[in-house]
């Protein structure tokens, strides 16, 4: 995945992703609050959709590519973008180089390189390491930290800011590194295979009774809460955005 | 069940001890790469990295290193031989044994061997073979097929192998203490290192440049099987050479560390040629057979880097799909994150047939992480599964993509749907439209649908300054 420098803006375009657009406002909202608080302004084009990953690991590029296009277009220009996922931050500068290897395109070029997912944006873009927020009640918070977001700066990024929260304790929990199971379309595909790896998850992250799960992908949360609440054990679970901005006094 | 990819089908069938095994053993396996690499190494990135650069070097001047390689080896005594299918392999190896007059020999543990189904090939055409590696031994009396690179039994436990033993009259008596399994096994396996009359090896790593051979075990097995025998032959897939002995250190220290969590393999073996006159022992020929079997086609596609492979088993051990479904559900010797790309390439005829192996992963990563040469699997699954739609491939449960297409390329219908589609909140999961979403929903159960609220949230604000 890119590590390249990427340009840091002052006014950013927010790709919003399609799970906030359709089950996660709030997430969208925190990140436009939070980044606003920062003194960054928000640009949201209308326009925006999706940035294809479905069809691209499904194996159908040429619809994903279509797709990849589109959302390179939407969010043209030299603005930083900026995605409160990893994984659609990831499909942007790695999945797309991929499926455009043999049909170079400059759009997808330039969204490649100013992608930013949001935690990786405000550590290593901002340059803001702690969080001077606050928890009223003291809150363990387990992290899962996301596979797209594996090769970046992510994972860090929300353990910096997390532990610094006053009242938080980030926990640790076993096989971390194991994925939560969704895979988006291979949830659809492999519905066991799935099933046991988020319970499996689970049963690692419940171990420690966190008061909070948290993670930089929605989709992983929804994947383990949708679990969790068949399987009588839901938990409260928040994008780590949400958290920085339930700390602040905004 | 034709709608069920076959990966999720036989992992709902395994049983609990297998599948407890599996989980345990490749568990233990990643926990233990973690701790070792982790102790010894402050970046143990930058030695995959390197290690991978190395092989990617390799692979790009093949043909260079393998002529070094041959004139090297053959400087050194041995005999070379190129196999181009896995007929010409099997069939060169016989003739070596029968030039020898071998009718028994041992074979300690080699994957390009297992790729070729070698043994029940010499035991059709009346050689006595043996495995001498203790899991593929146990392997050999199950009549069953290795599930691991390194730990081909992980799918076994020890009550299971106490069983075989004495179903097979290794043992006398029910004995499932892991110790007396290996003595048991060890008193058997002696006395057939000195009835053998050849040893068949694989190779871990040839050097180009001074035609050494390298061969890792923790048995000590590979180096039995040569010290009686009078004839030894390596089988060694094309991919196995490496430049320069400078290299090998690289690749020992990760291949140990990747592959059991050890910092050296027990036994390695450096292997110069045959006996030489001031030798008191050893094998007074030896045959390199390098295989070819598909790996320059490999080479020719864009999942060259699959190449790179040295078999350690890491992918496997922290694969969570592997860890689920067990070996056996990828219906190759090569198992897991490696075999999902190997497989479906390695044997070209058989593609469609071994589609759906790419697609049995959740693209998380882990392999490619703890990968010691650096293959980007996940990379090589996707450009498979691209390759699959290209070539028509049928795969079971696969969700047609062109509606998103439509939608996701249309705004003023995406907003649209966002909005239309709250009518899911009050709809029960038995309309789901679809067959696999009403799979999906029986074990999960999806969030409320707040669709384009958060773009009215935005022009309220907007409305509101």
């Amino acid at each position: 995945m890119s590590t390249t420098a990427r340009p840091v803006t002052k006014r950013v375009l927010l790709m919003g992703t399609c799970l906030c657009d359709a089950f996660y406002d709030d997430v969208a909202k925190a990140t436009v609050q939070v980044l606003e608080h920062l003194g960054v302004t928000v640009e949201f084009p209308e326009n925006q959709t999706c940035c294809g990953q479905p069809a691209f690991n499904s194996g159908d590029w040429a619809t994903s590519r279509k797709v990849a296009k589109h959302c390179a277009s939407v969010f043209s220009g030299d603005q930083s973008v900026v995605v409160p996922s990893g994984s659609c931050a990831a499909m942007n500068f790695h999945g797309n180089l991929l499926q455009f290897e043999e049909h170079p395109d400059a759009s997808i070029d330039s969204l490649a390189k100013r992608t930013w997912e949001v935690l990786d944006f405000i550590v290593n873009g901002l340059g803001i390491t702690a969080w001077p927020g606050e928890f009223k009640e003291p809150t363990k918070i387990a992290f899962h930290r996301s596979c797209h977001s594996r090769g970046t700066g992510t994972g860090e990024a929300a353990m910096a800011l997390l532990s610094s929260i006053k009242n938080s304790e980030v926990l640790a929990f076993g096989q971390a590194e194991q994925c939560c199971g969704f895979g988006g379309t291979f949830s659809v595909t492999f519905p066991h295979i799935s099933g046991r790896m988020g319970s499996l998850k689970l049963d690692h992250v419940l171990e420690h009774k966190p008061d909070v799960l948290t993670s930089g992908d929605m989709s992983c949360l929804m994947h383990l809460d949708g679990l969790a609440r068949v399987q009588g054990r839901a938990v409260p679970y928040k994008h780590v955005i949400q958290l920085l901005r339930d700390s602040l006094p905004i | 069940m034709s709608n069920v990819q076959p990966i999720d089908l036989y992992a709902r069938q395994i049983s609990d001890e297998k599948q407890a095994s599996v989980i345990d053993g490749s568990s233990a396996g990643t926990e233990k790469r973690y701790a070792v690499l982790g102790k010894d190494y402050k970046d143990p990135d930058a030695l995959r990295k390197l290690a991978g650069s190395i092989k990617d070097h390799t692979l790009h001047h093949l043909d260079h290193y393998l002529e070094k390689a041959e004139a090297a080896l053959v400087k050194n005594g041995a005999h070379v031989h190129f196999a181009d299918t896995d007929d010409d392999a099997r069939n060169t190896i016989l003739e070596i044994l029968r030039s020898h007059g071998v009718t028994r020999l041992t074979k300690s543990k080699s994957m390009a061997a297992e790729e070729i189904h070698l043994n029940p090939f010499l035991i059709k055409n009346g050689i006595e073979c043996l495995e001498s590696d203790l899991g593929e031994f146990i392997i050999q009396l199950d009549n069953d097929e290795p599930s691991h690179i390194v730990k081909p039994i992980i799918h076994l436990n020890r009550r299971d192998i106490a069983k075989t033993f004495l179903r097979e009259g290794v043992s006398e008596t029910y004995n499932d203490d892991p110790r007396t399994i290996t003595t048991q096994a060890r008193v058997h396996l002696r006395k057939k290192y000195f009835e053998a009359e050849a040893g068949i090896t694989g190779a871990n790593f040839v050097s180009a440049e001074s035609g050494r051979l390298v061969l890792v075990t923790n048995e000590g097995n590979a180096r039995f099987g040569m010290a009686p025998t009078p004839v030894h032959i390596a089988l060694v897939g094309i991919e196995k050479i490496v430049p320069t002995d400078r290299d090998f250190g690289v690749f020992l220290n990760l291949l140990g560390r990747s592959a059991t969590g050890q910092q050296l393999t027990v036994y390695t073996q450096f292997i110069n040629g045959p006996k030489s006159a001031n030798q008191p022992d050893g094998p007074e020929h030896m045959h390199v057979v390098f295989m070819n079997n598909g790996r320059t086609d490999v080479l020719e596609s864009n999942c060259r880097e699959i190449l790179r492979c040295i078999r350690c088993g890491a992918c496997q051990n922290v694969c969570p799909v592997y860890r689920q479904a067990s070996g056996h559900a990828y219906r190759s010797n090569y198992a897991g994150p490696v075999g999902a790309v190997l497989s479906p390439l390695l044997f070209g005829d058989r593609f469609p047939e071994l589609a759906d192996l790419p697609k049995a992963s959740s693209l998380c990563g882990a392999c490619n992480e703890v990968c010691p040469v650096d293959i980007p699997i996940p990379d090589l699954l996707l450009r498979l599964r691209d390759k699959a739609k290209r070539e028509k491939v049928h795969s079971p449960g696969a969700i047609p993509m062109t509606p998103f297409g439509t939608l996701a390329t249309s705004p003023s219908l995406w907003r649209t749907a966002m909005t239309m589609s709250k009518a899911m909140n009050h709809l029960p999961i038995e309309v789901a439209p679809v067959k696999p979403l009403q799979d999906w929903l029986g074990q999960r159960t999806l969030p409320d649908w707040h669709g384009g609220d958060f773009r009215k949230w935005l022009k309220g604000r907007k409305e509101k300054s």
